[in-house]
């Protein structure tokens, strides 16, 4: 199937020829960075992860929102979502290869990295995240080729794969709790060193993954014959509106128990972050942009007549998209180290290099997802009799 | 070989190459008679300074200012070939100073003494009985030896920076570009880094090795006093009986080996 990819409209040979052009604007600067070292970004002896780490982490909360259709469909038989599951399980593929290559980039000894094989150490979480993202990604990739070979020959997919599908389900959730382990069990980081970190997490991701995959499916709906369908749009839309409910819910419950205990090593970031510490605040605008935005979505949403106009609907998902973006990708790191143990306060800001890289990075993504994309939308017209 | 150079990283303290490695390595090779010992053993060098656990006392009454202070900063950070840089952003200190306030934060309040509250503190790795540096690491690369201290292997890091973000002591640092143009004048007694990797304090094993204090306790003019805190009759313990003394953050559960006499 892969030969679809290879043949296109104008407008997908320029899609690709842009987002080529992009990663090699950032490969220069990776290389830039490899000679220089991790330099030339704005990350520090204090704040020692910065843009790429959070990147990394915004990304495998989409990766594993996958599993809001694969779910439905699998456990409840709700028929509907089995017209957009491989669409759901390729953007999972091309958000896992992100969050490896946001790792990797991150590496200060990139040509190093197998000594996290030769020398696996079970009590670092690096090493279980190494295992779980692996293994999320090679579930996705082998589900979804399987099930849509199966789906052009018209036949049902192998019996093999339903245990696979199946390990997929709490695989997806692991991909995401593992991550939040990272941060959450670090003795000296109050901002992170909460047990709701990995709910939290969870639900930021089943909010911004579905919502991206909402604008995804209106996009191929615009440029493709395919149409994955009005109701599986309006049941994500239902998926991500009790997502970033629960999610803004999730925060309070850290507010309170951060307030009113008045513990300062947990209070101080979040005042750094919604108010500024000691005369920094670089991110107090966004945060507080963050929680507006959520908050306008969860009323866009929740209320079905806003929810069911699809204007509306597209208005609501950018939201929703990009408030947890900055909510995760934004504060979610360099919160966690301002103000540093030793209750200093040295703000981070990536820099030029830093951001171009991280584009670059996403421009990967977005390249293997449209191949992906375009090889499941084309099997799908060809089945429907459209192409 | 590799396995044997770690094994006697952890055992004679020689933190990095293996400089200075011959004098203190004596192999068994597991050649004729010894055929029952096929792996090769490594013996402690004749004047190595041991303990079980190595542990240092600050004596804060001593200090008057910073200028008594400097000189061991200055001895650690030459021998260890730290770099110097302009740019605050790539900073690497193994030792530095810090008021009670940063030093202490749990523990300060507004009416901490005139001495205490402009004293400057010295602040070094704790090398902690549970150190959290360690625990996150996913190559091995910072490691406890048997006798406490905690170590870095420069060539096994792959600057993940995990440890890092683990420390709730802020002793590490990294090394964000090629740190040897940046360092002073070169000592080739001890290796130096290259860029993308982490390092921290790692209480001179390497003169432990060789029977020689640490470099900042020699500077200290009896400031600091290192020992070994299992051992009751040694000075640190002597020193501990007598005066009260606080370690940094101790409701973590780290268990820091630094005291400091206030
Ligand atoms: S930066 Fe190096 S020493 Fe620190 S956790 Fe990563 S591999 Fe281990």
């Amino acid at each position: 199937m892969l030969e679809k990819a290879l043949t296109g409209s104008k407008r997908y040979y320029g899609w690709m020829a842009a987002l080529l052009a992009v990663i090699s604007v950032g490969f220069v600067c990776y290389l830039w960075q490899f000679r220089f070292g991790l330099g030339i970004t704005g990350m520090s002896r204090d704040v020692s992860w910065g843009f790429y780490i959070a990147q990394f982490t915004f990304l495998v909360g989409v990766a594993a929102s996958a599993v809001m259709v694969v779910l439905p469909y699998y456990l409840h038989d709700y028929k509907a979502f089995g017209r957009i599951t491989i669409l759901g399980e390729f953007l999972a593929v091309a958000s896992v290869t992100m969050c490896i290559l946001f790792i990797f980039v991150d590496l200060g000894q990139p040509i190093r990295v197998m000594n996290v094989l030769l020398h696996p150490t079970p009590n670092s979480i690096l090493f279980w995240d190494m295992i779980v993202l692996n293994g999320y990604l090679l579930l996705n990739i082998v589900i979804s080729w399987k099930v849509l070979e199966a789906e052009r020959n018209n036949v049902a997919p192998p019996k093999w794969l339903k245990p696979f599908i199946y390990i997929s389900i709490p695989w997806a959730v692991s991909i995401h709790t593992v991550t939040a382990y990272l941060y959450c069990g670090l003795p000296g980081r109050g901002f992170w060193l909460t047990a709701i970190l990995a709910p939290r997490f969870l639900s930021s991701a089943f909010a911004a993954g579905p919502a991206l995959l909402i604008l995804l499916c209106m996009i191929v709906r615009k440029f493709t014959k395919f149409d994955p369908g009005k109701e599986q749009i309006q049941s994500l839309a239902k998926v991500v509106a009790y997502a970033i409910t629960v999610n803004v819910f999730f925060f309070l419950c850290e507010v309170f128990v951060v307030f009113y205990s008045k513990i300062p090593d947990h209070m101080d970031h979040l005042i750094y972050l919604f108010v500024g510490l000691h005369g920094h605040g670089v991110l107090v605008p966004w945060m507080w942009a963050s929680m507006i935005l959520m908050v306008v979505s969860i009323i866009l949403l929740v209320n079905p007549v806003t929810r069911k106009n699809e204007t509306v609907l597209v208005a609501a998902c950018i939201t929703v998209f990009v408030s947890t973006w900055i909510d995760k990708g934004l504060g979610m790191i360099s919160g966690g180290f301002v103000p540093n143990p030793l209750h200093h306060v040295n703000e981070y800001v990536p820099t030029v290099p830093e951001i171009l890289i991280s584009i670059a990075v996403w421009a990967i993504g977005f390249l293997v997802l449209t191949v992906l994309y375009k090889i499941g939308v084309t099997v799908k017209e060809e089945i429907a009799g459209l192409a | 070989m590799k396995s044997s150079r770690r094994k006697f990283l952890k055992i004679a303290g020689v933190s990095a190459l293996g400089l200075g490695a011959k004098p203190v390595l004596d192999v068994l090779a597991a050649s004729g008679e010894h055929e029952e010992t096929s792996k090769p053993e490594i013996m402690k060098g004749k004047d190595a300074l041991i303990a079980k656990r190595w542990a240092m006392v600050v004596d804060t009454r001593k200090i008057e200012s910073e200028e008594d202070l400097k000189p061991m900063i200055e001895a650690c950070h030459k021998i260890h070939n730290v770099p110097e840089f302009e740019n605050k952003n790539h900073e690497i200190k193994w030792i530095w100073l810090e008021e009670f306030k940063h030093e202490f934060p749990t523990q300060e309040h507004e009416f901490v003494d005139e001495r205490v509250k402009h004293l400057p503190f010295l602040t070094l790795c704790n090398h902690c009985q549970n150190p959290a540096c360690v625990r996150v690491c996913p190559t091995k690369a910072t490691f406890k030896r048997e006798d406490g201290i905690v170590l870095m292997d420069f060539h096994r890091c792959i600057g993940c920076r995990f440890c890092m973000a683990a420390c709730p002591y802020g002793s590490r640092s990294f090394n964000f570009r090629d740190p040897r143009p940046f360092i002073k004048e070169t000592n080739p007694e001890f290796p130096t880094r290259t860029k993308g990797v982490v390092e921290k304090c790692n209480f001179c094993a390497e003169r432990l090795a060789v029977g020689r204090m640490p470099a900042c306790v020699e500077a200290s003019n009896g400031v600091l006093t290192f020992g070994d805190l299992d051992d009751p009759e040694s000075e640190v313990r002597k020193l501990l009986k007598a005066n009260y003394a606080i370690r940094r953050k101790p409701a973590l559960g780290a268990g820091p080996s630094v005291f400091y006499i206030i």
